[in-house]
C-alpha cells in the first residue's frame, strides 16, 4: 500500500492487485556485450495504460520488445530475468514465442501496413491463426474499435498504402486488435503523426483500456500524463521510478524524475 | 534608421571583400568539363548507333528473306531444312527446340532459385550469406562454353546411366545446364527483391503471431513479387538467348519431338551453324540467319520490356 499513497488509485490497485498481466522480475537485456536494460522489475496491470518514458537511448524500445519476444529477431539480443505472463516465464524453454505474440500484440513507431487491401490487412493475422468466424464482422469490429471504420468502410478493398499516415497507424492498431490480444504494446505510436491524428489515437487508447492492457512508450510527457495510469521512468537502462502516473508527474520520489518530467532534464 | 541597422549598406564600396558579393556568373567556358561531357556523350552515342545499325541490318535482311519465303511458311511450317534440297523454311522446329530447353531450364532454375533466395534473405545468417553470394556470382561468371562441355562430358553420361536410350546430343542435358547457368541470376535478383521488402513489414507480421514460414510466404514473397517475377523473366530471356552450351549439349537436329532424349536445334544453335558453316552469303539460306535472329531478338526484347515494366512498378511501391 505504501507504494501507492494516492488513495483512490491505491484502492483501485488493491482491487486489481491480483490483476497483474505481466510481471517483470530483474530483467536484464543485452546486445552482444552491451547491457541496454539493467535489472528492471515492475508489474503491468490489467486494463490499465502503462507508459514508459525516458531520454533517447535509455532502453524503452528494448524493454518493450522484450515483452512479446520481438527481440528474438535482433541479432545478439539476449534477455535475462523473468517476465511472468499467465504463470509462465516468457523466456522459458517450453514457451512458444509465436503464441506469445498472438496474445501480446504490438504497434510500431512507423505505421507498417502490409501492401494488401485494408480488409486483408485486418483479416490476415486472425486467418493465419486459424480464425474461422466471419471475417466481415471481424474487420468491421476491429476498424470500429480503432475509430477508422467511417473513413474506410467504402473502400475496404483498396490498398492500405493509399491511406494517410494517421489512418495507416489506426489501421495497424485495428490489425493488432483483430487478434484480440491480452496486451497491446505500442512504441511511440504517435511520433509520426500530426496533432489531430495523435488526439484521435489518444482518445482511442482511452476507450480500449476497458478491454485491453496497454503498454506505451512515448517521448511526449503530456501524452504520458494524459493517458496513462502508471508510468515507468527509465534512464540509461535503469528503471529510476515506477509509480502511478499522477504521482510521477506531481510528486516524484526521485530528483531525476522530476527534472525529466518538468523538462529540466540534462 | 535602416542605415543604422545595416552600417555596411552605405559603405559597400568594396564588394570583393564580402563573401556574399562573389559573382555567381560563369567565370568563362569550362573547356575541361565540356571535353569530358562530349567524350561521355559520344561513348553513349556509339552504343546507340551500333544497336540501331544491327537492328536495321537485321530488319532489311529479314525483309529480303520474306521476298523469297512467305511469312506463312516461315512462321507456321513444321520442317526446317533451309540448307539442303528440298529446302523448307518452317521455323517452328527451332522455336520448339528453344521452347523445350527454356521450359526445362526454367523448371530447374525458378523453384531452386526462389528457394535459394528465400533461404538467403530470410534464414541464412550473415556469415552464411557472405559465403554463398560470392559462390553464386562465381557460378554466374563461368563461360557458357564450359557449361556446354560439362553437359557433354558429365551430365549426358550420368543421364545415360538412368535412361540408356538417351542420345549423345539431347535436349534434357541442355535444359539442365542452362537451368544451372541461370540459377544464380534468379537467386541473386530474387534475393535482392526480397531483401528490399522493409524489415518493418516482417516485424508487423511476426507481431501478429505469424511463424517464419508464414511471414516469408504470405508477406515477404508477395511484397517482393514483382522483383521476383522480373528475375524469372530475365532468366527465361537469358535461357532463350543461350547459345554455346545449347549447341554443344543438344546438337543440331531441327526436331519437333516431344522427347527430351533426342537431339534438337534451337534458334541460337542454328545461327551458330550457319555462321560457322560454308553457306554462301547472299542466298536465301544465308538470309534465314537474319530471319531467325530477328525472331529471337523480338522474343527476348518483348520479355525484357515486360520484366523492366514489372521492375519499375516494384520500385514505385517502396521508394
Ligand atoms: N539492434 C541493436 N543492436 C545493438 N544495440 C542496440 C540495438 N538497438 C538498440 N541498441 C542500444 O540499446 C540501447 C537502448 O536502445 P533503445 O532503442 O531501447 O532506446 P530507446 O529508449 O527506445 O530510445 P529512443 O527513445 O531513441 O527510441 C541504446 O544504447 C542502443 O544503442
Ligand atoms: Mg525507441
Amino acid at each position: 500500500m505504501s507504494q501507492f499513497p494516492d488513495s483512490t488509485l491505491a484502492e483501485q490497485n488493491l482491487q486489481m492487485s491480483k490483476k497483474s498481466v505481466l510481471e517483470l522480475r530483474n530483467v536484464n537485456i543485452f546486445y552482444s556485450d552491451n547491457q541496454a536494460v539493467n535489472d528492471v522489475s515492475f508489474n503491468i496491470r490489467r486494463n490499465k495504460i502503462t507508459a514508459i518514458i525516458g531520454p533517447s537511448g535509455c532502453g524503452k524500445s528494448t524493454l518493450l520488445r522484450s515483452l512479446n519476444r520481438m527481440n528474438d529477431f535482433v541479432d545478439g539480443a539476449r534477455v535475462e530475468g523473468e517476465l511472468i505472463f499467465s504463470n509462465e516465464n516468457l523466456y522459458g524453454k517450453e514457451v512458444d514465442p509465436v503464441e506469445v505474440r498472438r496474445r501480446i500484440g504490438m504497434v510500431f513507431q512507423k505505421p507498417n501496413p502490409f501492401p494488401k487491401s485494408i480488409y486483408n490487412n485486418i483479416s490476415w493475422g486472425p486467418l493465419i491463426n486459424g480464425y474461422n468466424g466471419s471475417t466481415d464482422e471481424l474487420v468491421e469490429r476491429s476498424l470500429k474499435q480503432a475509430a477508422l471504420w467511417e473513413e474506410v468502410k467504402d473502400r475496404l478493398h483498396e490498398s492500405a498504402l493509399n491511406l494517410s499516415g494517421g489512418q495507416q497507424q489506426r489501421l495497424c492498431i485495428a490489425r493488432a486488435l483483430a487478434m484480440e490480444p491480452e496486451v497491446l504494446l505500442m512504441d511511440e505510436p504517435c511520433s509520426a503523426l500530426d496533432p489531430i491524428s495523435t488526439a484521435r489515437i489518444e482518445d482511442l487508447l482511452f476507450e480500449l483500456k476497458s478491454s485491453y492492457t496497454i503498454v506505451i512508450v512515448t517521448h511526449n510527457m503530456q501524452q504520458a500524463a494524459r493517458i496513462s495510469d502508471y508510468t515507468a521512468f527509465m534512464e540509461m537502462g535503469d528503471l529510476i521510478e515506477f509509480n502511478v502516473t499522477k504521482k510521477i508527474f506531481t510528486r516524484p520520489a526521485m530528483k531525476r524524475t522530476e527534472e525529466y518530467v518538468t523538462g529540466r532534464f540534462g | 534608421m535602416a542605415q543604422e541597422e545595416y552600417p555596411d549598406a552605405a559603405g559597400a564600396s568594396q564588394p570583393a571583400e564580402s563573401p556574399a558579393a562573389r559573382s555567381i556568373k560563369k567565370s568563362g567556358v569550362l573547356w575541361g568539363e565540356l571535353a569530358i561531357k562530349s567524350w561521355l556523350a559520344s561513348c553513349s552515342f556509339i552504343s546507340i548507333v551500333t544497336t540501331a545499325a544491327i537492328v536495321i541490318l537485321l530488319l532489311s535482311e529479314t525483309l529480303n528473306f520474306f521476298e523469297n519465303v512467305s511469312p506463312g511458311e516461315f512462321f507456321f511450317g513444321t520442317t526446317w531444312t533451309p540448307l539442303f534440297e528440298p529446302s523448307s523454311f518452317g521455323v517452328l522446329p527451332l522455336v520448339w527446340g528453344t521452347l523445350i530447353v527454356t521450359i526445362g531450364a526454367a523448371l530447374i532454375a525458378i523453384p531452386t532459385g526462389l528457394a535459394s533466395a528465400i533461404y538467403l534473405s530470410e534464414y541464412a545468417s550473415d556469415r552464411m550469406r557472405s559465403t554463398i553470394k560470392p559462390v553464386l556470382e562465381l557460378l554466374a561468371g563461368i563461360p557458357t562454353v564450359v557449361y556446354g562441355y560439362f553437359a557433354l562430358t558429365f551430365v549426358t553420361p550420368v543421364l545415360r546411366n538412368v535412361f540408356p536410350d538417351i542420345q549423345v546430343f539431347n535436349a534434357l542435358s541442355a535444359a539442365i545446364v542452362v537451368g544451372i547457368m541461370v540459377l544464380p541470376m534468379v537467386a541473386t535478383m530474387s534475393d535482392n527483391a526480397l531483401r528490399a521488402v522493409p524489415i518493418s513489414l516482417r516485424q508487423g507480421a511476426y507481431a501478429l503471431g505469424a511463424t517464419s514460414y508464414e511471414v516469408t510466404t504470405r508477406v515477404v514473397v508477395p511484397a517482393g513479387l514483382s522483383g521476383v517475377m522480373a528475375s524469372f523473366l530475365l532468366a527465361i530471356s537469358r535461357a532463350i538467348g543461350e547459345t554455346m552450351a545449347v549447341t554443344l549439349a543438344a546438337g543440331q537436329t531441327p526436331n519437333m519431338s516431344l522427347s527430351m532424349f533426342e537431339s534438337i536445334q534451337t534458334m541460337t544453335s542454328y545461327i551458330v551453324q550457319v555462321s560457322l558453316g560454308d553457306t554462301p552469303s547472299g542466298g536465301v539460306a544465308y538470309q534465314t540467319l537474319f530471319a531467325v535472329a530477328t525472331l529471337l531478338f523480338a522474343i527476348t526484347l518483348v520479355i525484357n520490356i515486360i520484366s523492366q515494366m514489372i521492375l519499375n512498378r516494384f520500385r514505385e511501391v517502396y521508394e
